[in-house]
């Protein structure tokens, strides 16, 4: 089912991400000011709609400064990988029938390798900038998505097991009768938290910890490169956005509007959701962030397959 | 982890509360009158000028940003030959508008000041004088002073009593 115009899609999805990714900047600082009572960036161009423009000149026009004491080739590569491993995450990624850049069968798993690969940046980042802040910042956050990762695979299982499939559009599909938010509320709930580390969104936002670390793995980093790390965490948000809206809440299935609209409405929501978590949630400590990992979240995850497992083999099998 | 919740729920209802910001250029910000903010010189209600040139402004200043100079006119009123503020220095202490012993140097409620060059923020003598008479409207300092000018000599002033003639016994 992959798209017709495979070079359509491919661009299309590319700019539309893009685009999302840098708006977000402009939403997410709209929404923050909302919900604190202030009212953001509302004075360059319509409701402030351009600051995302003047935002991306200053960062063009600022010296793209590497310190003498980093380890330059590891320095610049860094903040590349975070934005490749996320976009090629976008390409498994089933927007609506027909807008797929490829058609994986295996698509979960791509997208699961896609964001452990994305700590690289995180660590290379940390470890090139000869920093110890930085460094901290990437210890944490190789130790933080290491744990996230493993029960984030395992919170996915049960939407795979009851779909029977690794491929996002069977996984869309399957939910023609009932979303899997229904049957697998904890594996979502569990999935919201773990996606939540994977894109060290407020809340675990550890590695960069700015009363902290200063910035964590960031702070040596200035110009477009910082900006490629800015981008690379909103295209993370998108990301697991649209994975909530596919895995759990039917991707673009909806009465109505076009499939597109639903799909775009949904992810939207948990854009928003993520943006309300930064706005109201304090950041843990880092052995309480541990903890949870390893003491709640994977027996949860692994109890949900368990049982998950135990209903299908009993009633669908 | 209720907790958590009810807080996501509690931030969320900011979405409905009014928004504290004011937005300042269209919606002007309250000053006080007694606000502390660009200096001004004012003058008596028949026009003259209030400054005597007494150097006390300059001298209280604590950033040094007062420069004038005392001069006298033909009648022997003092005034200021120039009076300068540079206002990058100044601090808006208010300690020039204590030590005038005339009212002449006072405070207003405006700090709507910026400049593009620092040097547009030295205001001259023509720019700090106001036609008016400021925070004290009756006052009119010659007409209180013991001193002799043009048109009024000594013991003419308001509530002032002919001098005494110390070469007379009689009280």
């Amino acid at each position: 089912m992959t798209s017709p115009y495979p070079f359509a899609a491919i661009f299309g999805i590319l700019i539309v991400a893009l685009t999302i990714a840098s708006g977000l900047i402009w939403i997410e600082r709209r929404l923050l000011a909302l919900w604190q009572d202030r009212y953001g960036p509302n004075r360059v161009g319509p409701f402030g709609l351009l600051q995302v423009l003047a935002d991306t000149i200053k960062l063009l026009a600022k010296e793209d400064w590497i310190p003498p004491f980093a380890d330059k080739p590891v320095f610049i590569i860094a903040p590349a990988i975070i934005m490749i491993t996320v976009l090629m995450s976008f390409a498994v990624i089933p927007i609506a029938p027909g807008i797929i850049i490829s058609d994986l069968n295996i698509a979960l798993l791509f997208f699961l390798a896609m964001s452990s690969l994305g700590v690289y940046s995180i660590v290379l980042a940390g470890w090139s900038s000869d920093n110890k802040y930085s460094l901290l910042g990437g210890v944490r956050a190789a130790a933080q998505m290491l744990s996230y990762e493993v029960f984030m695979g395992l919170s996915l299982m049960g939407v795979v097991l009851l779909s029977g499939s690794f491929d996002l559009v069977d996984i869309v599909h399957a939910q023609r009768k009932i979303w899997f938010i229904i049957p697998q509320f904890l594996g979502f709930v569990l999935f919201l938290i773990a996606g939540l580390a994977e894109t060290r969104r407020l809340p675990f936002d550890l590695p960069e910890a700015e009363s902290e670390l200063v910035a964590g793995f960031h702070s040596e980093y200035s110009g477009m490169k910082f900006g490629m790390f800015f981008v690379g965490e909103y295209l993370g948000v998108t990301l697991i956005s649209a994975m909530i809206t596919i895995l759990f809440f039917g991707g673009w299935m909806g009465p109505v509007l076009p499939p597109i609209v639903w799909f775009l409405l949904k992810m939207f929501f948990f854009i928003g959701v993520f943006i309300l978590m930064r706005a109201s949630l304090p950041r843990p400590r880092f052995d309480q962030l541990m903890a949870w990992a390893w003491k709640l979240m994977l027996p949860l995850a692994l109890a949900n397959l368990l049982v998950t497992g135990a209903v299908v083999l009993a009633f669908f099998h | 982890m209720f907790s958590l919740v009810r807080t996501l729920w509690d931030v969320f209802l900011h979405s409905f509360k009014p928004r504290v910001t004011r937005q300042y250029p269209e919606q002007p910000a309250y000053v006080p009158p007694r606000w502390r903010g660009r200096i001004i010189l004012s003058r008596d209600p028949d026009g003259g000028e209030r400054c005597v040139g007494c150097y006390l402004c300059a001298i209280a200043c604590p950033v040094d940003c007062i420069a004038l100079q005392a001069t006298e006119d033909a009648t022997g009123r003092r005034y200021p030959e120039f009076f300068r503020i540079n206002f990058s220095r100044c601090i808006f202490c208010g300690y020039c508008e204590d030590a005038c012993p005339t009212y002449a140097i006072q405070l207003t409620p405006d700090f709507e000041m910026s400049e593009y060059k620092r040097q547009n923020m030295v205001y001259e003598k023509e720019d700090l004088l106001i036609n008016g008479t400021g925070k004290y409207p009756g006052y009119n300092f010659w007409r209180v002073a013991g001193v002799k000018i043009g048109g009024k000599d000594k013991g003419q002033a308001e509530r002032e009593e002919p001098p005494t003639d110390l070469r007379q016994l009689m009280p």
